[in-house]
């Protein structure tokens, strides 16, 4: 790969460039992380009249709790189910959109659309369509003889969460799969053909080889996107409930912090988190680069 | 092993494009067909109609007595080499071999045996565990052709197969395609713009050019008697001089000036085609005026460029040949080539 070298006949500058990112970084990431770190090793009262270093005992308390457990198990229920759902699907579609010749830039642009809206607004969205009281969508199962309440139904709201965390994911997904299967030589597939591969062979045995470095770069990036950026379809849907069944790991970092005002706790659950994140992103970049089949 | 027919074949794009009108070529049983012309003239949609990869809009293809029109590729008992080899990068080279094996239910002892006696003819038996990528192209190469042979098809479609390798491999990798279909006697169609792949390889040769047939021909009687100045300018390098020339009561003249040459044909605008390797320094000091512009050295040839009553002509001689200060050009009558001039068809037996 060519870089490019630009000099700079100024000393000073270059550091001058750098500084708004390294200051973001320092007062939105660095700083609160150090903060984190340090809160998980004190006890406080909810008001912080009164501090006292505790170690480890943070982190002993939450890895007794039934209720971290539980959200602990829910989280990767929730994280293998988003994913799973979002790339098979944007896989689909991706091979249907590819598939046509005129209309493939506007079924792209109509599937791209959901990765704009909000993941907040989605889950409103999803959150009235699924309305046990006034939502359509339970009113046609009730059509089918299924009586839909993600209120008192903890699969029911599973469910619910998983659907609207999906569906944004299935946008982003998508385009990566249309790239990945438009850069499969089209003689590849032709061989295949002469070789004597139907299509449900082709795809099998070429085409989802050949992406399976974007599959799996897509996997780590859909978990990472599902344990820590679906605070707000939580929040907007479920809420955590019912009785804990959709508490993931994040939303609970954010119900003992400022709800439970047990900052100590809370900050011991937002380092663990971190320790994932960091350890996703290691594989990400230390595999995902490598993991290059061909 | 079968013969292939292929009748009034015709393709049209959406939007009335005609891409290939109308070609009949009969190939015979074990022939090597080359199908030669400039990029955009149709024959790799020629090929890829034959292969089942493009729809037939006009006139039948059939292999071995079957008509294939509606037939899947792979019903077609063919086998493609591709431009860029079309290797299954993620499959190790004895999984590239076997996979059109594999997908006809072939059992695993016949395929061990077949990879293992294409490998061998192809020198490829210490690469087998390879993935394609730790290949160079000339293996590469081989590996398309292998998947090809393994098939034992009955024919092997080539689509400029060697245009991705260096010029010293692609020499050596046409002797092979020659010899090895040669060996084995499988009907076999070559697609490429090289004219001298075309020469070498082709039992005949096919010149297309705007989606239609030039000429058909072994190569020899396509380059002593080229059907049109199309094919005269595409076979043969360097190509025939093609000189604008005017007949009054036999004696043909270049502009003003008498050629000497003398032909049989009505008064009028004629094409005059004058190989360079035809062409002598004369030395009665008779003959067309010629000015060298400049010269190109070959080694084993001396290529003098220049002109000739204004029109440019390339003429090959001898490097050992001296080069006298006024050059005449003389050649030897039979070695004439007419096209009528608005035509640019061949006039034949007109020389005297």
């Amino acid at each position: 790969m060519q870089t490019k070298r630009t000099i700079f006949s100024s000393k000073i500058l270059p550091y001058w460039l750098i500084l708004p990112q390294l200051a973001v970084t320092l007062i939105f990431f660095v700083w609160p992380a150090g903060q984190a770190v340090w809160q998980s090793f004190l006890r406080e009262d909810a008001f912080g009249t009164s501090t006292e270093f505790v170690g480890l005992a943070n982190y002993v308390a939450i890895l007794h709790d039934p209720g971290y457990l539980n959200a602990m198990i829910v989280t990767v229920v929730f994280s293998i189910a988003v994913a799973t759902v979002s790339i098979v699907v944007a896989l689909v579609l991706a091979v249907a959109a590819n598939s046509l010749l005129k209309s493939r830039s506007l079924y792209t642009t109509l599937l791209v659309w959901p990765y704009a809206v909000a993941p907040a607004v989605a889950g409103v969205l999803f959150w009235f369509m699924f309305n046990p009281t006034i939502g359509l969508i339970p009113y046609l199962l009730k059509g089918i003889g299924y009586h839909w309440d993600d209120r008192l139904n903890g699969t029911d709201a599973m469910i619910l969460v998983v659907i609207a965390a999906s569906w944004k994911q299935i946008s982003y997904n998508f385009l990566f799969f249309l790239a990945g299967l438009q850069s499969i030589p089209k003689a590849l597939i032709e061989a295949a053909a002469i070789d004597g591969a139907g299509p449900g062979k082709r795809f099998r045995d070429i085409v989802f080889p050949m992406l399976s470095p974007t599959t799996f770069f897509l996997l780590v990036v859909n978990v990472v996107y599902t344990m820590f950026d679906t605070f707000a379809v939580i929040h907007a849907t479920t809420q955590g409930g019912p009785n804990q069944s959709t508490n993931i790991l994040v939303y609970k970092v954010f119900t003992d912090g400022f709800i439970g005002l047990d900052l100590g706790s809370s900050s011991a659950q937002s380092v663990v988190l971190m320790v994932i994140v960091i350890a996703l992103t290691f594989i990400q970049f230390r595999f995902v680069e490598r993991n290059v089949q061909y | 092993m079968a013969a292939i027919d292929i009748k009034g074949v015709g393709k049209t794009y959406v939007g009335n494009v005609n891409a290939v009108s109308d070609i009949s070529i009969a190939i015979a049983d074990g022939e090597f067909i080359v199908l030669v012309g400039p990029s955009g003239c149709g024959k790799s949609t020629l090929l890829r109609m034959v292969a089942g990869l493009e729809t037939i809009t006009d006139g039948t293809v059939s292999i071995g007595n079957r008509v294939v029109n509606q037939i899947e590729p792979a019903e077609r008992d063919i086998a493609m080499v591709f431009q860029n080899y079309a290797l299954y990068p993620h499959m190790s080279v004895y999984d590239n071999l076997a996979y059109g094996l594999r997908n006809r239910g072939t059992p695993k002892a016949e395929i061990d045996a077949r990879v293992a006696e294409a490998a061998r003819m192809l020198e490829l038996q210490p690469y087998l565990e390879r993935k394609p990528r730790a290949l160079s192209g000339g293996q590469r190469q081989r590996v398309a052709m292998g998947r090809a042979i393994v098939r034992k098809p009955a024919a092997f479609l080539f689509d400029e197969p060697l245009s991705n390798l260096d010029a010293k491999l692609r020499v050596s990798m046409r002797g092979e395609i020659k010899q090895l279909q040669k060996r084995l006697g499988t009907t076999s169609i070559y697609v490429t713009h090289d004219q001298l792949e075309a020469m070498t390889l082709a039992d005949r040769l096919v010149v297309l050019n705007g989606g239609r047939i030039e000429q058909i021909g072994a190569p020899l009687e396509v380059y002593h008697r080229p059907a049109s100045t199309f094919v005269a300018s595409f076979i043969g390098s360097p190509a025939m001089n093609l000189v604008k020339t005017s007949v009054a009561s036999g004696a043909v003249s270049i502009g003003d000036g008498e050629t000497g040459l003398r032909a049989n044909l009505p008064n009028g605008p004629v094409t005059l085609g004058l190989r360079a390797e035809d062409l002598r320094l004369s030395e009665s000091g008779s003959g067309m005026p010629f000015e060298i512009v400049f010269i190109e050295d070959l080694g084993a040839q001396r290529l003098l460029h220049g002109n000739c009553g204004g029109q440019s002509v390339v003429v090959a001689v001898s490097p050992d040949l001296p080069l006298p200060g006024d050059i005449r050009l003389t050649i030897a009558t039979d070695r004439l080539h007419f096209f009528a001039a608005e035509t640019g068809k061949r006039i034949e037996a007109a020389s005297i």
